[in-house]
């Protein structure tokens, strides 16, 4: 075991993770832990844009940007947060303009900017060019750039080493710590995949960016990789996570695959069709159609293949029409997902309309967060020196549905704001002292998993978690389909519980680190479910059709969820899920219905 | 109906469904915690389907026969650059190979790329290529103070530099340069299209500097224009193209 000191530790080399770590490593010494290497993660995958009223192309503001984001919440975004996101969206894309984002450029040689979906002209009127882009390929080129300015500043990366536990003073597990007490993070515990080894990184500041969850599902645009870590070894260690229950299915994901096609093409004219040939999100959003926010176009495509109009041989997908556009207006704008319908479906989007379903995309949920990331551990009480940014935190500004664009805009604001806050977290807080036995948990986990001859495959109980998620926890969920999901999942973690892993070596092993991912996303799936159980309301991307309607009386409020010791009767070490409930804060939008 | 009961209602083989065959991969493993570590050949034969890819059918083989069988992957769908490997000898991500494009007949050959260490079966050293990357300074350099709003750029400027922009580093280029596998002290065409990308952006003003640190004697006059980068690159980046503008801009000293 080696034992490592910074400052600051940052979990993740995404977009979050990388743009906190430009802030935090010219203030304190700081290390950037990632399960891969930063330009391997999933940020690269996004496609069409980053919001931000510059107002370059039409008339905007942050404020219709602000409103947009909260409307397209379903009200459940917390409306102070979503000004602070609205209002630094200008400087965060500025800002990534001077480090070189070579965003496509209008005539006079300013960023250009198209429409995307929800976001809106004066309240709703009509659509508005608010994305900021480069092609289809502005993810690319927002890794790229922050990992380019990373190598300028020579920030220390420890690249393939998987944080598996966090820290804390305190156990916030065993009994509840009363509100007011101060309770501090002490670090983190690494795997080194190269080696096999163990690394304790003590910290006085970490910060957690870790990603999404995606593949608790099986149609998933979420790369293999994205199973819930960070949010997964928060919650053990006694953490709530919030909203768990809103996952965002993307509605074009390439049919069968789950591949991501980006929202942009509808934002350059594309429309979706059904077997008809009938342009159908007419009936859905009159006044923004295609350009409707993802939940509602994700239902209405699914309905439509419900109700028999899907295309197809097995009349099971809806489809993305290009053809109307020209080819190298197309070529131009979105020349990736072009590529990638011909490459995985044999498909020419300039002359055939592309096959398309929605696919799990982005989880809303996470990692509960103040303004200036720092991590919740009640409704109120923080963590000190804990921080979270990105897709596994929850500030909230995403409320119960997350714009297009949103989610780059999100890491860059908030993991500006999260490295800022780890920085001058850490220049004037004292060292605490680790536990004894800091790695103990993780080191006994692994032999557990390692050690065992034989017993169920990974591979077996994940393919079953995911098929029931699928099946039971997706655009269309009732009490009946998710307490089979939540039947299933109460069976597969028993059967995880003897899982065994074929490779016994330490070098390089990801059998059995995919091992440990499993149990991450069980974990994930648990608190998804219970929380969609517990919520009898439709709002944003979390969809009853036994409670079709928004609820306001009962349910205007963010789901907490903690995972504490089940009953005294329980074997032990057994969990169960505990739900809490946090109020919205609301500053200048009352609820009002939502229509597009 | 819930979607368990469609598919449930489906006929056994429904019209439209991927035909599904057997194939053989035939991999180059190598254990380096084995009594006496020497890479040696395995085959497995596994079925797959019509728009499997060959990612698809390692992860049968991991999954299913072999759990010790080690690769690198993350998004499956050609953007994140971590499954470059050598396919039926040539460089390419196992994500973006479709099966039904190779021949089915024989086996797929699947090597790790060549010219950096091998860690375990396809799993390589990736220090030596990033320390390339490193050394060409890939990032904007500027003087003076910074504007307050964006730097202007006009779309024709933009599209000067834009196909470097899509690099991936996933290393596809390099390892499949005859040049690098003979002396490890190249830079290889993945630097050299990073160092294109700013060197041709007109808001950049470290042409110069990189120019000298590409003009060393393991810089860009080692590339023997064989093509094999552009015919790897996954991303269909002109690899041979951008070196042979960086080669002359520097004698031009225009860009």
């Amino acid at each position: 075991m080696q034992t490592h000191q910074y400052d600051v530790v940052i979990v993740g080399a995404g977009g979050a993770g990388m743009r906190a770590a430009l802030e935090s490593s010219g203030r304190a010494r700081t290390a950037v832990l990632t399960k891969l290497y930063p330009t391997r993660s999933h940020t690269g995958a996004a496609q069409g844009g980053m919001c931000a009223a510059l107002a370059n192309v039409e008339e905007d503001n942050w404020e219709w940007h602000t409103f947009d984001t909260v409307k397209g919440g379903d009200y459940l975004v917390d409306q102070d947060a979503a000004e602070v996101m609205a209002k630094e969206a200008i400087d965060a894309v500025l800002d990534l303009e001077r480090m070189g984002l070579p965003f496509n450029r209008t005539p006079d040689g300013k960023i250009d900017q198209r429409r995307f979906g929800g976001h809106t002209r004066n309240h709703g009127e009509a659509a508005v060019r608010r994305a900021c882009y480069a092609a289809d390929r502005t993810g690319h080129m927002i890794l790229q750039t922050l990992y380019q300015q990373c190598v300028k500043q020579d920030v220390a990366f420890f690249n393939e080493f998987y944080v598996l536990d966090v820290l804390l003073d305190t156990d916030l597990t065993a009994q509840e710590v009363p509100s007011g007490q101060a309770v501090t993070v002490a670090g983190v515990v690494a795997y080194e995949l190269a080696t096999g080894e163990i690394h304790v990184f003590r910290a006085k500041s970490v910060v957690f960016a870790t990603g999404g969850a995606g593949k608790i599902f099986k149609t998933t645009s979420n790369a293999h990789t994205l199973t819930g870590d960070g949010m997964a070894l928060t919650l053990r260690r006694g953490i709530p996570l919030e909203d768990m229950e809103f996952f965002q299915f993307h509605p074009t994901g390439l049919a069968g695959l789950g591949i991501l096609l980006s929202e942009a093409a509808r934002g350059e004219g594309a429309i979706l069709r059904n077997s008809d040939g009938e342009r159908f999100m007419e009936r859905y959003a009159p006044t923004i159609k295609d350009l409707a926010p993802r939940d509602i176009v994700a239902r209405a495509m699914a309905n439509e293949v419900r109700e028999g109009r899907g295309a197809g041989p097995n009349k099971d997908y809806v489809l993305l029409d290009l053809t109307h556009l020209e080819p190298a207006h197309i070529e131009a704008k979105l020349p990736d997902i072009t590529e990638f319908a011909r490459t995985y479906l044999g498909i020419e989007p300039f002359t055939e309309p592309v096959p398309v379903y929605p696919t799990a995309h982005y989880l809303m949920g996470g990692i509960p967060t103040t303004i200036d990331a720092e991590v919740l551990r009640t409704n109120t009480d923080v963590v000190g020196g804990l921080f979270a940014a990105g897709e596994c935190a929850c500030v909230s500004v995403h409320g119960s549905n997350r714009l297009g664009t949103n989610s780059l805009l999100d890491i860059n604001v908030f993991g500006r704001r999260a490295g800022l806050a780890a920085a001058a977290y850490a220049a004037t807080s004292e060292w605490v002292g680790l536990p004894d036995d800091p790695a103990g948990a993780v080191v006994g986990e692994l032999e557990r998993m390692r050690g065992a001859a034989t017993g169920e495959r990974v591979s077996d109980v994940r393919r079953a978690l995911q098929e029931s998620m699928d099946a039971n926890a997706q655009v269309f969920r009732t009490a009946e389909s998710l307490d089979r999901a939540l039947a299933d999942i109460v069976v597969l973690k028993e059967r995880y519980r003897t899982v065994s892993v074929q490779d016994k070596g330490t070098r390089f092993n990801t059998d059995l680190l995919e091992a440990i991912e499993l149990g991450f996303l069980l974990d994930l799936a648990e608190v998804v479910v219970v929380g969609a159980l517990a919520r009898q309301e439709s709002r944003g991307g979390h969809f009853r059709e036994d409670f079709p309607t928004r609820d306001d009386a009962n349910f205007m409020q963010h789901t907490m969820a903690y995972l504490r010791p089940a009953g005294a009767d329980a074997r032990p070490g057994a969990t169960q899920v505990r739900l809490d409930h946090k109020p919205v804060t609301v500053t200048r939008y009352q609820p009002m219905e939502r229509k597009y | 109906m819930t979607a368990v009961e469609t598919a449930a209602a489906s006929p056994a083989a429904p019209i439209g469904a991927v035909p599904s065959f057997d194939v053989t991969l035939r991999i180059r493993r190598f254990d380096p915690e084995a009594a006496s570590p020497e890479p040696y050949w395995e085959e497995f034969t596994v079925t797959a389907h019509g728009t499997d890819r060959v990612l698809d059918a390692m992860h049968t083989v991991k999954w299913e026969l072999d759990g010790t069988l080690t690769f690198r992957r993350s998004c499956a769908h050609g953007i994140c650059g971590s499954d470059a490997m050598r396919i039926n000898g040539r460089n390419r991500l196992a994500c973006k190979t479709l099966l039904k494009d190779l021949d089915p007949r024989k086996p797929v050959i699947l090597e790790p790329i060549k010219g950096l260490p091998v860690i375990k079966d396809l799993v390589v050293d990736m220090e030596p290529f990033f320390a390339s990357y490193r050394e060409v300074m890939p990032f904007l350099i500027t003087g003076g103070n910074a504007p307050s709003a964006e730097r202007l750029q006009s779309p024709e400027q933009r599209a000067r530099y834009d196909d470097t922009t899509k690099c991936i580093l996933c290393a596809a280029c390099t390892s499949s340069c005859p040049v690098f596998w003979t002396d490890g002290q190249y830079f290889g065409p993945a630097a050299i299209v990073n160092a294109h990308r700013f060197i041709f952006d007109s808001r950049d003003e470290g042409a110069a500097q990189r120019l000298e640190i590409l003009n060393d004697k393991e810089g860009v006059w080692r590339c023997r224009t064989t093509f094999n980068c552009t015919d790897a690159c996954p991303r269909g980046i002109e690899v041979t193209q951008a070196i042979a503008e960086v080669k002359r801009a520097m004698i031009t000293r225009a860009f």
